[in-house]
């Protein structure tokens, strides 16, 4: 009986079990949606889009700290990066790009959604229209990392012919690629949709606002690359020739001036009582953000959460065991203004002696709101938590100051002087302790993109604060330099007042006030730690005299403030010590001193073949066609 | 019998790899940079020219570095190369090669070779006498000879008088540094600098007090990205 059941069974199995030969080779994929699934479904298309905007190219960002500390914003707080602060020379083949897999996608997707006839019709021109957007970006991105590439516009499909050479073509100009920016973007932004509320994908205002960006780029390249006559290629690859910089700055003025009258966007001033908090939430304030024009947006608990605030979340307030590790420089701190649109270092001493301070934060007062919006200074809060962030006691003793600090956070000790408390904290629960990782080593925590939220700074939350791509005021500044750069200084003022008057600034700049170094700064200090700064000296070819080479003293560090190309080649500091000098009417106040980190031993040079980061030899050698880019 | 088993296991994976079947590269390709025969010197680490060889499929260059005295070392296989200084290195143009009349020398390696690649510079530092004035002062006299002239020939932008704990001196290895402005030099055969030794002569992670220090002169051509230099030379302060 068994045996019997068991044959039926089988037979049974066998036969039902197996399809015809051709149902069986036509059975759909259930784990891959062919073109034509995906080309009837708004949907569908939506996330093929959705991947496309995930690989939009960002060089410093957010989910990327350890890129800030190249320079000389910020230095690096942890211990397998300090090599950054280390390193003389700049690898030619850094920040290079060759992307034309991601080129390809979007050529492919513009060639179906053109071909598409089951979408409606407003829906697939957005579609396309966004995918052309994000086309243009890659290029733009490619043109500034490594000048002109080619410019492919097709997919290309190769014949199995055995000679691939026709797939070969070679660089286009760097102002043609320019060009094909400005132009592409152009044609799309009247079909995108015009609303300021929308600012994960693309809007009028954000072609508007990359136009007026590349454009200025473009601009300045033409015009001042003729002071680097080595940075350029016979066949323009690299460069772009002076004449052509007028039309570009009024290209991107005129961008930039359709975004500003369109009126959709302004500055954000939703909390005029604190100005210093109001710039900090203008990068995490997601709601109703009337700033910000394109973001890489988070969502918690979806699997897209970023970690920034770990990385550098205060010890004092650290929600895991660690944070810390983007500490803004000084000379970056020093760029900040004081309210009488005067540069002047802090002031740490007064002839010989020190300056001493009742508060901690004292010492930063009646500076731009940006100082303290842009970054965690002692004597302030983040999360409700106190920041604690001094390096150690100076104490009295035999007619001069000692001082004595610990080796790890908050660490105690007993000052050598008769009468003192057996044990008292000698260093700041945040640092700075020189070389120790995740401490203030420059006396400084990031604030920007920080998030205030409960849960941000741990592991298993993190947060959903976005990466902030373009925003309004970087438009204002956009048409303030091109004016001036048109010789409209007037114009120029006007723009730049405007961020400067949220900033806390009440002395509005005339116009003989605006300078290609007022230019420079406003943008340094308005847009440090958003991924401009490379790209900006690049572009205005200071990048091989700011980053020179050549050491720089304390003194040569608090000199010359405010000139566009200052020599900053080394990450300085500034320590606040307690005073110790019981019966002294200085008694618990706060000196400071500026001091370079001991992991800062080299002084950075940006060489000429820097400015045009290298092509690698294997893309070289699959296609010949293609030249080399100078000075490597 | 499973011990067996991993012996000859062991055995067999003990004989199954040959020698590898290239030898290591055995020929060195040595030399100086020169002008005249005169050794051009150079700051560390920036200077490189490139070596092609042929026939390899996809292309690429082997980068030799030159040192800071001008000196060079490769070590290559045998073989048929090509020489070629890229426009953008040192401070001096290559020479058009008589034979393939480009800036490409063709190089056969069998074997070690000595060779020194005459270069035109721009300039050269000449008799350069580096001494100690006092106790606390190195006074750098020297002549500038200007060897390329023409539509190629290029100002001078500053000169400089480095000095550094250690002999590694050029633009980015220096304790202490003088700068004269190209603009006020008024006698080229004829320049003095000074330049204040550093109370403390140690460098990073070095401790105590060196009785010596070293030093040279850089000269920054206009348009030229890497500096000219003299010979090093060792100071003694005692």
């Amino acid at each position: 009986m068994k045996k019997y059941l068991l044959i039926l069974a089988t037979a049974v199995t066998i036969i039902t079990g197996c399809v015809k030969d051709d149902e069986f080779l036509t059975t759909d994929p259930t784990n891959v949606l062919p073109d034509e699934e995906v080309w009837k479904s708004p949907d569908l298309v939506l996330s093929v889009l959705a991947d496309l905007y995930n690989r939009y190219p960002d060089q410093q960002t957010i989910t990327n700290w350890a890129e800030f500390t190249n320079f000389d914003e910020a230095f690096p707080s942890e211990a397998g990066q300090y090599w950054r602060t280390k390193q003389v020379d700049y690898p030619v083949d850094w920040w290079g790009l060759w992307d034309y897999g991601y080129i390809r996608d979007l050529n492919l997707f513009v060639q179906k959604c053109k071909a598409a006839t089951e979408l409606a019709p407003d829906v697939q021109a957005r579609f396309l229209s966004e995918a052309r957007f994000l086309r243009a970006a890659i290029y733009f991105e490619e043109v500034k990392r490594v000048g002109g590439v080619p410019l492919i516009l097709e997919p290309m499909e190769y014949d199995f012919s055995g000679d691939p050479t026709y797939l070969r073509h070679p660089r286009a100009k760097e102002s043609d690629i320019y060009d094909f920016v400005i132009a592409e973007l152009d044609t799309i932004k009247s079909i995108l949709p015009d609303d300021a509320n929308i600012k994960a994908r693309a809007t009028r205002g954000l072609a508007l606002a990359m136009q007026a960006r590349a454009a200025l780029y473009a601009a300045s390249i033409a015009k001042y690359g003729a002071g680097t006559p080595a940075v350029k290629l016979p066949g323009w690859e690299v460069g772009i020739p002076a004449d052509k910089a007028t039309a570009y700055y009024t290209k991107s003025l005129e961008a930039a001036q359709a975004l500003i009258t369109g009126g959709k966007y302004s500055l954000y001033r939703k909390k005029p009582e604190d100005l210093q908090e109001n710039f900090a939430s203008l990068f995490y304030d997601k709601s109703n953000n009337p700033e910000v024009i394109f973001a890489l947006d988070f969502k918690l608990k979806s699997g897209k959460t970023q970690e920034w605030t770990i990385a550098n979340q205060p010890w004092s307030s650290a929600e895991e065991q660690q944070g810390g590790r983007v500490n803004p420089s000084l000379n970056l701190a020093l760029q900040y203004e004081k309210l009488d649109n005067t540069l002047s270092p802090f002031a740490t001493n007064n002839g010989n002696d020190y300056v001493y301070y009742d508060n901690p934060g004292d010492i930063f007062a009646g500076r731009d709101a940006r100082l303290g919006g842009t970054i965690m200074l002692p004597g302030t809060r983040f999360k409700g938590v106190p920041l604690d962030i001094w390096a150690g006691v100076m104490y009295w003793k035999d007619g001069k100051y000692n001082i004595i600090t610990g080796d790890n956070f908050g660490d105690r000790d007993s000052i050598p002087v008769a009468g003192a408390p057996k044990s008292s904290q000698v260093v700041g629960t945040d640092g700075p302790v020189d070389g120790l990782q995740y401490s203030a080593q420059t006396g400084f925590y990031v604030r920007k993109f920080m998030d205030p939220a409960v849960g941000s700074g741990q592991i298993g939350t993190r947060s959903d604060v976005w990466w902030v791509r373009f925003r309004y005021a970087e438009v204002l500044l956009n048409a303030a330099e091109a004016a001036f750069e048109l010789g409209n200084p007037g114009l120029s003022s006007d723009y730049i007042n405007q961020v400067r008057d949220r900033a806390g600034f009440t002395t509005q700049l005339t116009a003989a006030q605006i300078t290609f170094d007022r230019i420079v700064h406003e943008r340094r200090v308005e847009l440090a730690f958003e991924g401009h700064q490379l790209f900006d000296y690049k572009r205005w070819r200071l990048a091989h005299r700011v980053w020179n080479g050549e050491t720089i003293s304390a003194t040569d560090l608090v000199s010359n403030l405010g000139k566009a190309d200052k020599v900053s080649t080394m990450i300085y500091g500034l320590w606040g010590y307690k005073v110790y000098h019981p019966g002294n009417v200085n008694d618990g106040k706060w000196v400071y001193r500026i001091v370079k980190p001991s992991n800062v031993t080299a002084a950075h040079r940006f060489n000429l073949g820097n400015y045009y980061s290298l092509i690698g030899s294997d893309i070289l050698s699959n296609n010949p066609r293609l030249v080399k880019n100078p000075n490597q | 019998m499973k011990k067996i088993f991993a012996y000859i296991a062991l055995a067999l994976t003990a004989f199954s790899c040959k020698k590898d079947n290239y030898d290591p590269p055995s020929s060195t390709f040595s030399g100086f940079i020169t002008y005249k025969g005169v050794p051009v010197n150079v700051s560390s680490k920036d200077v490189t020219f490139e070596l092609w060889e042929p026939g390899w499929g996809k292309n690429g260059a082997i980068t030799v570095n030159v040192k800071e005295d001008g000196s060079f070392s490769a070590l290559l296989f045998d073989g048929n190369y090509k020489l070629i200084i890229p426009p953008s290195q040192g401070p001096f143009r290559s020479i058009t090669d008589a034979e393939t009349k480009t800036d490409t020398m063709l190089l056969t390696i069998r074997g070690n070779q000595e060779m020194n690649i005459e270069v035109m510079p721009y300039y050269m530092v000449r008799e350069a006498k580096l001494a100690l004035s006092g106790t606390d002062v190195v006074t750098g006299n020297f002549r500038l000879e200007k060897i390329l002239t023409g539509p190629d020939e290029r100002n001078i932008e500053s000169v400089f008088l480095y000095l550094n704990q250690t002999q590694f001196v050029d633009g980015t290895n220096y304790i202490a540094r003088t700068v004269l402005d190209g603009g006020n030099i008024t006698d080229p055969a004829n320049i003095s600098m000074q330049v204040n030794i550093p109370d403390v002569i140690s460098g990073n992670g070095a401790t105590g007090n060196q009785d010596y220090v070293f030093a040279r002169v850089g000269v920054k051509i206009s348009g030229v990205e890497d500096l000219l230099f003299s010979e090093v030379q060792q100071i003694n302060l005692k």
